[in-house]
């Protein structure tokens, strides 16, 4: 019978470094794809991903099952996902205001650059549809990006989510109901396109 | 306006209320009934409403395609070298510290064992203090005891420096005349 993954956390915290091996096997796959469509970074995402399995190997000798396996992993990896998305977009605001100081002070502000982003039309024609929805599912927010992600790809159970994202359940369901409704207008051709009736906006 | 027209404008308004009301309560359901994690209470309800209302209707299969869309998102595979880097970073982990572990350095543990064993020494030393404090209360005492002899010696020093004692009529006793002046000098 297999063990289950709190079993193999107990197993793990008294020595057996076989059952790390069997979790990391179990949950590097679905670890890396969460944090890459958190970041957009596949080398992050990789770095990102071994700093949550080092944070669980160190914890080991602390760790009570108080909750699932996934909640903790999950919560520790959305953590760092969000310092890193954070601390990105902190570098790259210095980056562009470093630019603009640069070129001198007649130019327009970095933040005040037109939105000369394709429609999503354009981008239809212009990109696959995997990066169109990669990038939809990036342009939201961060914590509802968290929460579509562990709902749609890691199907956790509401109140595991509700425990990473420390929201209640009912905060929960408004958030993903917010980021679908946003997802199905930002992706309304290729809802169309799948020959779905819309009357999307 | 009539009074019948008036009364329906009211109804068509309290009707879009009553739906806009229901249509906001879908905000917390919809997704869990869409993903079959509903109870069958709530899941009835949602029916229910879906039955009577095309925008949210609509709605609902939209989820459904755009969810049946999201699986498109293609799943990335580590690269070779993740489980390799990853151990050598456990690796590059220091090893478990015990007690003294604990202990940044040798020199600390030093400082904190010289810091202990002097304590204990200063410890085990009463009797000194306690023959300082006699040393200093018979120190104490003698100082208070000139302190409180001072009048008498100043007395005796103003008395035997006292000219007008020196100018006072022979006595007719010369006897009685010495023990006087005895007198006057103690």
């Amino acid at each position: 019978m297999a063990r289950t993954d709190v079993q193999l956390m107990l197993d793990v915290k008294a020595g057996d470094e076989q059952s790390f091996e069997l979790l990391l096997r179990k949950y590097r796959t679905p670890l890396v794809n969460f944090l890459y469509r958190m970041v957009r970074d596949s080398a992050v995402a990789e770095d990102l991903a071994q700093e949550v399995f080092l944070r669980v190997y160190r914890a080991r000798k602390e760790y009570a099952p108080s909750a699932k396996f996934t909640t903790w992993m999950f919560r520790i990896a959305t953590n760092l996902a969000l310092n890193s998305v954070r601390d990105n977009r902190h570098r790259q605001l210095e980056i562009s205001m470093d630019h603009t100081v640069d070129a001198g002070g007649d130019e327009q502000p970095a933040m005040e650059v037109p939105d000369r982003r394709p429609t999503v039309e354009q981008q239809l024609v212009e990109r696959t549809r995997s990066e169109l929805i990669l990038r939809a599912v990036h342009a939201l927010p961060e914590k509802q990006r968290a929460a579509v992600l562990l709902h749609k790809y890691q199907e956790l159970d509401y109140d595991e989510i509700a425990r990473i994202l420390v929201c209640s359940e009912s905060a929960l369901k408004s958030l993903l109901f917010r980021a679908y409704e946003t997802l199905r207008v930002e992706l309304a051709p290729l809802i169309n396109s799948a020959g779905v009736s819309s009357n999307v906006r | 306006m009539s009074n019948t027209e008036r009364n329906v404008e009211r109804t068509a308004e309290r009707v879009a209320e009553r739906i806009k009301e229901r249509c906001a309560g879908m905000e917390g359901k919809l997704v869990e009934y869409l993903d079959g994690r509903a109870k069958p209470a709530e899941r009835r309800a949602v029916e229910e409403h879906l039955a009577g209302c095309s925008s949210c209707r609509n709605r609902a299969e939209e989820f459904r395609a755009l969810w049946g869309a999201l699986d498109d998102l293609p799943v990335i595979s580590p690269s070779p070298a993740f489980d390799a880097s990853l151990r050598a970073r456990i690796a590059a982990e220091p090893a478990r510290r015990g007690f003294w572990g604990w202990l940044p350095s040798p020199r600390l543990a030093f400082a904190v064992t010289a810091l202990v064993a002097m304590s204990v020494w200063m410890a085990s030393m009463p009797r000194v203090v306690t023959d300082r404090t006699e040393m200093s209360r018979s120190l104490v005492e003698a100082d208070f005891g000139m302190i409180r002899d001072l009048p008498v010696l100043e007395n005796y020093d103003v008395l035997s420096k006292f000219d007008a004692l020196s100018e006072l009529p022979a006595p007719p006793n010369a006897l009685a005349a010495g023990e006087v002046a005895n007198e006057t000098r103690e």
